[in-house]
């Protein structure tokens, strides 16, 4: 009885600490996106997408760093994306687990826990001025892939080994390579997965700001190529408020920022939920 | 270890050993495969039917420390199937399996038969269509999903899955079908349907079957090899086997008193 009342209370006071913390947690988000939202949104207006940034950006629209962002986030996913799905296909069925494998995958957990500023860092040397492509687009959208690339893999991976094991034994049995295994077999069933991976790298290009300044600049003009320097929307963001350049367009392009992230996610679930119901 | 088919052979086992890393779970078997009939495999669990049947199409190739000693024989060529220096993608593409529980691809009926043709390189539309037409009805399944060939395969019922698995093994048209206890995970009606179309598909191609179920091997073999501790204790026409048994050990198996 007194073990029965004591295991009873651990459960209650567990559940009251679980529901804590996941309501702190949304509620501290809900504070930082409402606080944005609600001082930005008066700023939005249809010019405000459509102008470029005049006087520093203190006038005028985000028109040139939504370009920039876009660009950024292309060049960053067009880059990563087949990196690190062929990373994934190789470590999960290329290999046998052995030390190149293991190499590999503490190479990708260290790439992993960098700081992002570390990849600006590198992107800066590497690639703006050892490789003379200078801030540009080129420069950022490869530094941003290098940051994104251990996630793109990590998922691709996960996605890969949770496709059932008799779908490659059916696959070989019938005569497959192991290319048609992958190709046919495999990779269809975890396109789910690592979707969700090139998501959630769209959304980290999207919002970072160390990598993007040290590799891409912060020109306010409207890029005409690969080797333009941009300025992306949290560049901007991060100038505007810390400069004290304008409060009120720095929260404007905040809250464009909230409105893209999430409509990227939006669109994303929305294809994800289509792809997935029509083969399941 | 008697009877030698009066049938043509289409392969023959000699001596054939087999380990899983230092573990051997194949003792110096040999075993005669009789062309275009069923031979049955029984035993109890763990003596090592799985592992013989996966020898014929070199699944065991897939993981690593997995090795073979022996022979088995193809014919009419002759062919060593497990010498490491036949491609094992070659024997598989003549040896075909199903397996115990039903596995169809998240995919469409038709690409599910399909598949196999596919890696094949095959492309055209109405060859495939023909083809995948052939294999439903050979399975009998043809009449049960012809008006949803495009409907996923998981929409089936669990027996019409399995006969799906049997029409995507035999759409490419193997010389032997390998079935791993095909319908341990079937109810009875399914199973005696499958039953039935395992002893119309003896017409075109050879079979050998692993089963649990002694009813069975002794409904729809023709020759039934007995295996115990990875070794055939015995083999003969499924009759013999069933009515006099020659040796103790099958006898008491076949009559229930192990296993
Ligand atoms: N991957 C493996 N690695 C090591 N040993 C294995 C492996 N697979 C099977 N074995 C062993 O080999 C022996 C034969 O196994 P096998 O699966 O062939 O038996 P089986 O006759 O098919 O049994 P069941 O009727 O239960 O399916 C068993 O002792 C088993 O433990
Ligand atoms: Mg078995």
């Amino acid at each position: 009885m007194r073990i029965n009342r004591r295991r009873y209370l651990t459960q209650k006071v567990a559940k009251i600490l679980i529901w804590m913390a996941a309501l702190s947690t949304m509620g501290v988000m809900a504070l930082i996106v409402l606080q944005v939202l609600s001082e930005g949104i008066p700023v939005l207006s249809p010019r405000f997408f459509l102008e470029s940034p005049r006087s520093m950006g203190r006038e005028g629209g985000i028109f040139s760093t939504i370009i920039g962002t876009i660009a950024l986030t292309v060049v960053a996913i067009v880059v990563a994306t087949p990196l690190g799905v062929g990373t994934a296909i190789f470590l999960g069925e290329y290999t046998r687990e052995g030390r190149i494998s293991r190499v590999i995958r503490f190479g990708i957990g260290c790439l992993a826990g960098v700081p992002s500023i570390i990849f600006g860092l590198f992107g800066f040397v590497f690639f703006v001025i050892y490789l003379n492509m200078g801030w540009s687009i080129l420069s950022g959208g490869l530094a941003l892939a290098a940051m994104i690339l251990p996630t793109i893999i990590c998922t691709a991976e996960e996605a890969l080994k949770a496709i059932p094991y008799s779908f490659r034994e059916v696959s070989y049995s019938l005569g497959g390579t192991k290319w048609e295994t992958v190709t046919r077999a495999i990779l269809p069933n975890a396109m789910p997965g690592i979707f969700t991976g090139i998501i959630l790298g769209v959304c980290r290009s999207i919002e970072e700001t160390a990598v993007v300044i040290l590799t891409a600049g912060s020109s306010l003009i409207i890029p005409t190529s690969l080797f333009s320097p941009v300025r992306t929307m949290s560049v901007h963001f991060y100038i505007l408020a810390r400069e004290g350049i304008s409060m009120e367009m720095a929260y404007g392009t905040g809250a464009a920022l909230i409105l893209l992230v999430l409509f990227v996610n939006i669109v994303a679930n929305w294809r994800l939920n289509r792809y997935i119901r029509k083969r399941a | 270890m008697s009877a030698i088919p009066s049938s043509p052979l289409k392969a023959e086992v000699k001596k054939l050993n087999f380990y899983y890393n230092l573990v051997q779970a194949l003792n110096d078997v040999n075993l005669p495969i009789a062309e275009k009939r069923i031979t049955a495999l029984i035993g109890p669990s763990g003596c090592g039917k799985t592992t013989y049947l996966r020898c014929f199409n070199r699944m065991h190739d897939l993981y690593p420390g997995n090795r073979y000693e022996g022979e088995i024989i193809l014919y009419p060529d002759q062919l060593n199937i497990i010498s490491p220096k036949v491609d094992p993608i070659e024997v598989r593409m003549r040896i075909s399996m199903v397996f115990q529980k039903p596995n169809p691809f998240p995919k469409t009926v038709f690409e599910n038969v399909a598949y196999g043709l596919r890696v094949r390189g095959e492309a055209r539309r109405n060859l495939l269509e023909e083809k995948v037409e052939k294999a439903l009805k050979q399975a009998a399944l043809w009449e049960e999903v012809k008006d949803r060939i495009h409907d996923l395969a998981f929409n089936l019922s669990g027996g019409q899955q399995q006969r799906l698995c049997i029409a995507r093994a035999l759409a490419t048209n193997p010389e032997i079908l390998l079935f791993d206890e095909p319908t341990s995970a079937l109810d009875p009606t399914a199973t005696s349907k499958i039953e039935e179309l395992i002893m119309q598909l003896k017409k075109e191609v050879t079979i050998i079957i692993v089963t649990h179920n002694m009813q069975q091997a002794a409904r729809v073999s023709d020759y039934t090899a007995f295996m115990y501790l990875g070794e055939i204790i015995e083999f003969d026409k499924t009759d013999k086997v069933f009515t006099h048994p020659s040796i103790r050990l099958t006898e008491e198996y076949i009559t229930g008193r192990f296993g």
